[in-house]
């Protein structure tokens, strides 16, 4: 494994990571881009906006989310397993900590709206509830088919005083909300924010939301540190996009964890994408042989990407971290055993993480690792439809 | 120069505005046929979408001719055999996302698009950030890059971007994807913001849907460039006289 010391720091000046990343927008966004990117790095440099920023996740968002050693679960696979809890930040994941910082951003960029892309709704309510606390106005865009497989998910958006627009281009999922939120952003950039949810589109989002994010990181470092746990010899979290992955590795980046992301296997655009360019950005695609994106699989509506965010591109193509896909049945598997061991009902998109833990443990993670998880989110939202798969079994 | 605008400048010196329609490659097995007449209705130059999965650009008119067209199995390739050795008699321009290109392979796809005949590309998710490798593989070709200008365009970029295009300059007259809304816009502004720096023909699009709004552009720009509106007829039916006719109809009311 390579040794570098400068992996997740600042991206190049034209928003690159390795050969992945930069921005691939309609001339009309540049502006746009280039005015956030501003924003963004003035914000981030003042001690202010970051104080507000922390003070909101800590008394609003929940933070500091706890580490959770799973005693059990680590008996029974012989691995040392510590869990960060952002299944307990508000809004039920780590989705909080990106629209938190983008919500107050908008507001420093006297922008009174904002928009969003979401799949199972995750981003959507988390941005609706981050707007309602700033009074700004907010669209979510979300694809038909995600609508009617998420139908409280658009209700809470609702109550939330936020407008659901269903999606009823290509394919009706998550791809084709990003798709409608860009060409909305097209028309009212002058007083509209894309609050786009994951480490994906065009410079500076990637960067950004991963800053946004590393907290999760950086708060976990400190409990392992503090609990005598120290650097974790790997660090593991399901990958969609890649936010809350980026996020927990932003905070062992440059230790010897380590650092795996798990995909839907249907979704696994490291595992068997191509690079290309999508929504904006250069990164790893599933895609035709001709070039055309390809519909993601999983039963995990949060994983049901065919990209990823192009820093992980290139932390896959760097060596530094790696990437596995991991199929439905196994995912199901391990939210049960997760349930059952420990009393914590994972969402599915963080029980892709459990599930390579099960299957690789001994195996590609020796005996009595420790092994920091990344508990993305929890798993209310997908109740109704794990209860109806396995019981269509029975 | 690239022949394009060579040829396109040339034009401008007679005092004709151009007219340029927009069609979606494949998008019916007489394709071919739709742009052959509308050089006859009076059109000067083509633009041959090939279709793409996820049009970030596009509004729904757009997205359906593509839909249909992907359906239906078009490729870079199929379309580059099908252009080649039909003579359409204007100026055939590409356009369409950067990941088609990327994927095909930037030398290769350039050299595919040239020996098809094909003089122009405009790939509007290529910002000019990120155009240098294309741009590079072009020079080799006579393909023109095509670069398009904005409402929200900044003076700086405008300086940049009328520089850089070749052929001509697309300029938005809205802040919206094609086909999705009428009326003039900011296209005069825009038009001028891009006179003020360069001297390359200048083209108003993205919802001229009307003669009378061609008209109205074109006495603004150096021409006018006809998208949905036409794409739209033609997937409601029309045959290669009708899209004749239309072009005509743009055509007498640009002349008039």
């Amino acid at each position: 494994m390579s040794q570098r010391s400068d992996y997740m720091g600042i991206p190049s000046s034209t928003g690159h990571f390795g050969d992945f990343g930069g921005r691939f927008v309609p001339e009309a966004l540049m502006p746009a881009c280039l005015e956030l990117e501003a924003a963004f790095i003035d914000a981030w440099a003042d001690p202010v906006f970051i104080d507000e920023y922390r003070t909101v996740l800590q008394e609003f968002g929940g933070r500091p989310t706890p580490v959770t050693y799973l005693g059990r679960f680590s008996k029974k696979f012989g691995v040392e397993v510590f869990a960060k809890r952002e299944d307990l930040a508000h809004t039920g994941s780590h989705k909080i900590n990106n629209v938190v910082g983008q919500t107050l951003l908008t507001r420093r960029m006297g922008k009174a709206r904002v928009i969003a892309e979401t799949g199972a709704g995750q981003h959507g309510v988390a941005t609706a509830t981050a707007a309602a606390r700033l009074g700004l106005e907010c669209t979510v865009f979300m694809g038909e088919v995600d609508t009617q497989r998420q139908v409280l998910n658009v209700f809470r958006m609702e109550l939330l005083g936020s407008k659901v627009v269903p999606v009823t281009s290509g394919s009706k999922t998550l791809k084709d909300a990003v798709n409608e939120a860009m060409r909305e952003w097209v028309t009212c950039v002058q007083d509209t924010h894309y609050c786009l949810g994951s480490v994906m589109g065009p410079h500076p989002f990637p960067w950004m939301v991963r800053e946004f994010q590393s907290i999760i990181g950086h708060e976990a470092s400190e409990q392992l540190a503090r609990r005598g746990v120290g650097v974790p010899d790997m660090v593991v979290a399901c990958v969609g996009g890649g936010s809350n992955a980026a996020g927990i590795f932003a905070g062992f980046a440059n230790t010897t964890a380590r650092l795996v992301g798990v995909e839907a296997a249907g979704g696994a655009a490291v595992s068997n994408g191509s690079p290309g360019v999508l929504h904006g950005m250069k990164s790893m695609l599933i895609q035709s042989e001709h070039g055309q994106i390809e519909e993601a699989h999983s039963i995990s509506a949060g994983l049901d990407y065919p990209g990823i965010g192009p820093e992980h591109a290139y932390l896959a193509a760097a060596g530094r971290a790696e990437y596995f896909g991991m199929g439905d049945e196994e995912v199901l598997v391990a939210l049960q055993t997760l349930s059952e061991l420990e009393g914590i009902i994972p969402a599915l998109e963080s029980a892709h993480a459990v599930a390579w833990i099960m299957q690789e443990a001994g195996k590609a993670i020796p005996r009595g690792s420790t092994v920091l998880l990344n508990m993305s989110g929890r798993g209310d939202k997908d109740v109704a439809q794990v209860r109806d798969i396995l019981r269509g079994r029975e | 120069m690239k022949s394009l605008e060579v040829h396109l400048r040339e034009l401008r010196a007679t005092g004709r505005k151009a007219l340029v329609p927009y069609f979606m490659a494949g998008v019916t097995p007489d394709w071919t046929r739709h742009v052959a007449a509308a050089v006859l209705g009076g059109a000067d130059a083509i633009e041959i979408g090939i279709p793409f999965s996820d049009p970030m650009m596009d509004g729904v008119v757009i997205q359906e001719a593509a839909q249909r067209s992907l359906a239906a199995g078009t490729t870079i390739d199929t379309i580059c055999a099908e252009l080649t050795g039909a003579s359409s008699g204007a100026p055939l321009i590409a356009m369409t996302y950067y990941n088609l290109f990327h994927h095909y392979g930037l030398r290769r796809a350039a050299g595919r698009l040239s020996a098809s005949g094909i003089v122009g590309a405009i790939v509007p998710d290529l910002t000019l950030e990120e155009s240098e490798p294309w741009r590079e593989v072009c020079d080799d070709t006579d393909i023109a890059t095509i670069f398009l200008v904005a409402p929200s365009t900044t003076p700086e970029r405008f300086k940049t971007l009328a520089s850089t295009t070749q052929g001509f300059c697309y300029a938005s007259a809205r802040m919206a994807v094609t086909g999705r809304a009428a009326g003039d816009g900011d296209a005069t502004r825009v038009v001028n913001a891009v006179r003020a720096t360069s001297d390359v023909p200048t083209y108003v699009g993205i919802g001229i849907t009307t003669p009378a709004q061609a008209r109205d552009a074109s006495q603004r720009s150096d021409g006018v460039i006809v998208g949905s509106a036409l794409v739209d007829t033609i997937l409601r039916g029309a045959s290669p006289a009708d899209t004749e006719e239309f072009v005509a109809s743009f055509r007498r009311a640009i002349d008039e």
